[in-house]
């Protein structure tokens, strides 16, 4: 299954491109703007989307994503509202691998069996929960593996050997490589073991893997893209949007900064 | 295939539920954790500072006229109010301190509520010369601001925490942020047996003195176990460490007492066991309150360091096995019974242990509906010289209108 995620990742493949997924904060400021949105950023060059459900308690998120989830949290963003619309914008965008981001309290509070049936239905094609690693995921998984809906599973830069094949063994979709130390949130510069660690995961992987945290510049994306299969991009996205008061203006900003890493990253493809 | 499986459980609560960053160090710290406790060197060296250091053994105090105004029980206090720093935090941050010391960490940070995990983890890594890192809410600096000083004298940096509700659970998040940035040269000591695996269980251990010390000094002094242990629960150290070396004999009643705040039928409180449900947070799977969305909700309580949404994994274990009751108390009860231990036994409680302090007026009760005695130990958790201040606004004209004497 995950057809979707499959398809894109051959599509990429073929054509010799870095894949780009912008990460947004479902209902910030409130759940019509993302969903008009994801299909314009697809326009600009995304290849598909994370999207994050907001919780009260982000322990993985720096001073951006809090406030991005606070801002939804405070208009009344809900799980199954963030569910609802996926499945309105999957009519948009149908070929778009869109991936759940969320901790693991509102899963436990809608219940596991509801939220993988949920999130299936309305078309989401693999889900990503920050708390909860490998060895925690086992009710989770046993429910998933019956729906069409792939387990990501992370790794950092302090990942050891033995996590780096579990998490390849248990994980779907693709592997998900945190690219810095600490929490999400833009950085001025990469982490400078990156090669090494991807270097690792590399040789052992059987998926992609796409990098995220900290990726700002179309620079970075560029040559962190040079060590994996894609980049995923979300603090910068969010600050981009923050500078920005009306809701065209967000938008546009947000179009042109994906333009913008689009085209670094295919520019760095094609010299290479 | 790789292994999969999930550590540190008690019952089905608790666990490891935290960032792949973290779960490396997570498992080092198992490693040396385990090491230490079967090696006698640590051990000694643990004992020599609690002994020296913080002036353990800890009395176990008759409290006569207390005993005497509740007719029907004969109480107990483990006067954990006189340790170094004046609580039992101070118990677990210097058994963690030495833990960092094995592993090589140069740099401690904690998460505090009332300040006094944080007067205590400053304290010990003053005694080894180690940085540290305190986060506060920014609403418990302004309710705490003697103890914010304390950490500064000892040498500590406090960063107040501006997100979230501002308090324990927020400055908890902020520390957790911290270290999946820096755990290669940092120790995160956790302040209650909350947390991901090995926490709840490295904490309780180094908690457990109190229990061992009680449970030999009633022997000695009564000939016999007590008949009920009580303590307050907020993420619930002081109680497990009281009673765990109690757990094997069953006719110990074991009570915990959480925060009631402004009454359970308010979102005003702080009693996840009673009112809380089954979820996630801070690294375990215990009981939480959170609303039906799974967002979690602040607690409240008039003590900072009960004022938690969360609780030990091994007292939600407790609970769902029936081994353990929990009961909750309100603020003006928990005031009222501040007053008391006061006026009646020349002890100035904490806040937080003033709660168990006021169950024991409904333990009477029960006891003279039952026809007996009973014979109770009570953990006296802190001492409440960081609580007098604000006291004096809540209690002056409780003092005016109520005779305790
Ligand atoms: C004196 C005192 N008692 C009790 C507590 C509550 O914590 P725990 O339930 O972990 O003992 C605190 C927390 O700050 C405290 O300072």
């Amino acid at each position: 299954m995950g057809d979707r995620l499959e398809t894109c990742f051959e599509r990429l493949r073929t054509q010799g491109r870095s894949g780009l997924f912008p990460f947004v904060t479902a209902g910030d400021p409130d759940l019509g703007f993302t969903r008009e949105l994801l299909p314009l950023m697809t326009e600009a060059g995304a290849d598909g989307f994370e999207i994050g459900v907001p919780f009260s308690d982000p322990l993985a998120d720096g001073p951006t994503i809090q406030r991005s989830s606070m801002r939804s949290l405070t208009g009344g963003t809900r799980l199954s509202g963030v569910l609802e619309m996926v499945g309105e914008v999957r009519a948009d965008i149908p070929d778009t691998p869109l991936v759940l981001m969320t901790y693991y309290n509102p899963i436990i509070a809608m219940g596991l069996s509801e939220f993988v049936r949920g999130a299936s239905q309305v078309g989401a094609d693999a889900v990503i929960v920050p708390d909860l690693p490998p060895e925690e995921a086992g009710a989770l998984l046993g429910i998933m593996k019956d729906y069409p809906l792939e387990p990501v599973f992370m790794l950092a830069p302090t990942s050891t050997q033995e996590r780096i094949e579990l998490v390849n063994d248990v994980g779907g979709g693709f592997i998900y490589y945190v690219g810095q130390m600490g929490v999400t949130g833009a950085r001025d510069a990469l982490d400078s073991d990156l090669g090494a660690t991807l270097g690792r995961i590399n040789r052992v992987k059987n998926r992609p893997v796409l990098v995220g945290f900290g990726i700002k510049t179309p620079e970075q994306a560029a040559e962190v893209a040079g060590y994996a299969d894609g980049v995923i991009v979300g603090s910068a996205l969010i600050d981009v949007m923050e500078a920005e008061a009306s809701r065209e203006d967000k938008m546009r900003a947000a179009c042109d900064y994906i333009a913008s890493l689009r085209e670094g990253l295919d520019r760095s493809k094609t010299v290479s | 295939m790789s292994e999969m499986v999930s550590r540190g459980r008690f019952g089905r609560f608790g666990g490891r539920y935290v960032p792949e960053t973290l779960m490396p160090a997570l498992e080092e710290l198992e490693v040396a954790y385990q090491e230490a406790r079967s090696d006698p060197a640590y051990h000694e060296e643990l004992a020599y500072y609690l002994r020296e250091f913080v002036g353990r053994p800890t009395p176990l105090y008759l409290a006569e006229r207390l005993s005497d105004h509740l007719g029907v029980l004969r109480v107990y206090l483990k006067r954990e109010d006189l340790c170094h720093t004046g609580a039992h935090k101070i118990n677990n941050t210097l058994g963690q301190v030495l833990l960092a010391r094995r592993l090589g960490k140069t740099r401690i940070i904690a998460e505090t509520g009332a300040g006094q995990h944080g007067v205590a983890t400053a304290t010990a890594a003053a005694l080894f010369g180690l940085d540290c890192d305190i986060y506060m809410g920014e609403e418990d600096i302004g309710r705490q601001s003697l103890n914010v000083f304390r950490m500064r004298l000892l040498g500590a940096r406090v960063i107040p925490v501006t997100s979230g509700s501002k308090t324990l659970k927020d400055a908890t998040n902020e520390t957790l942020r911290d270290w999946t940035a820096s755990v290669r040269t940092t120790h995160y000591i956790i302040g209650s047996v909350v947390g991901p695996h090995p926490f709840p269980e490295m904490i309780r251990e180094c908690q457990s003195v109190i229990g061992r010390e009680a449970r030999a000094q009633i022997l000695e002094a009564e000939g016999r176990l007590p008949d009920a242990c009580v303590a307050c629960v907020g993420g619930g150290s002081n109680s497990i460490g009281l009673f765990h070396p109690f757990v094997n004999d069953e006719d110990v009643e074991l009570i915990g007492v959480e925060a009631g705040g402004r009454g359970l039928d308010t979102e005003e409180h702080g009693a996840s066991l009673t009112a809380g449900r089954v979820g996630v947070l801070h690294g375990c799977e215990t009981f939480l309150l959170y609303d039906d969305d799974g967002q979690i909700i602040p607690a409240h309580s008039v003590s900072a360091g009960l004022d938690y949404p969360g609780v030990g994994p091994e007292h939600a274990h407790l609970k769902d096995s029936g081994r353990a009751r929990y009961v909750t108390v309100e603020d003006h009860d928990a005031l009222k019974a501040f007053q008391m231990l006061s006026v009646l036994e020349g002890i100035i409680p904490a806040f937080e242990s003033a709660h168990a302090i006021s169950w024991l007026d409904r333990l009477a009760g029960e006891t003279r509906e039952a026809g007996g005695m009973k014979t109770v130990v009570l953990c006296l958790s802190g001492r409440g010289d960081k609580d007098v201040h604000q006291a004096e606004g809540l209690l002056t004209e409780m003092l005016d209108d109520e005779e305790v004497r």
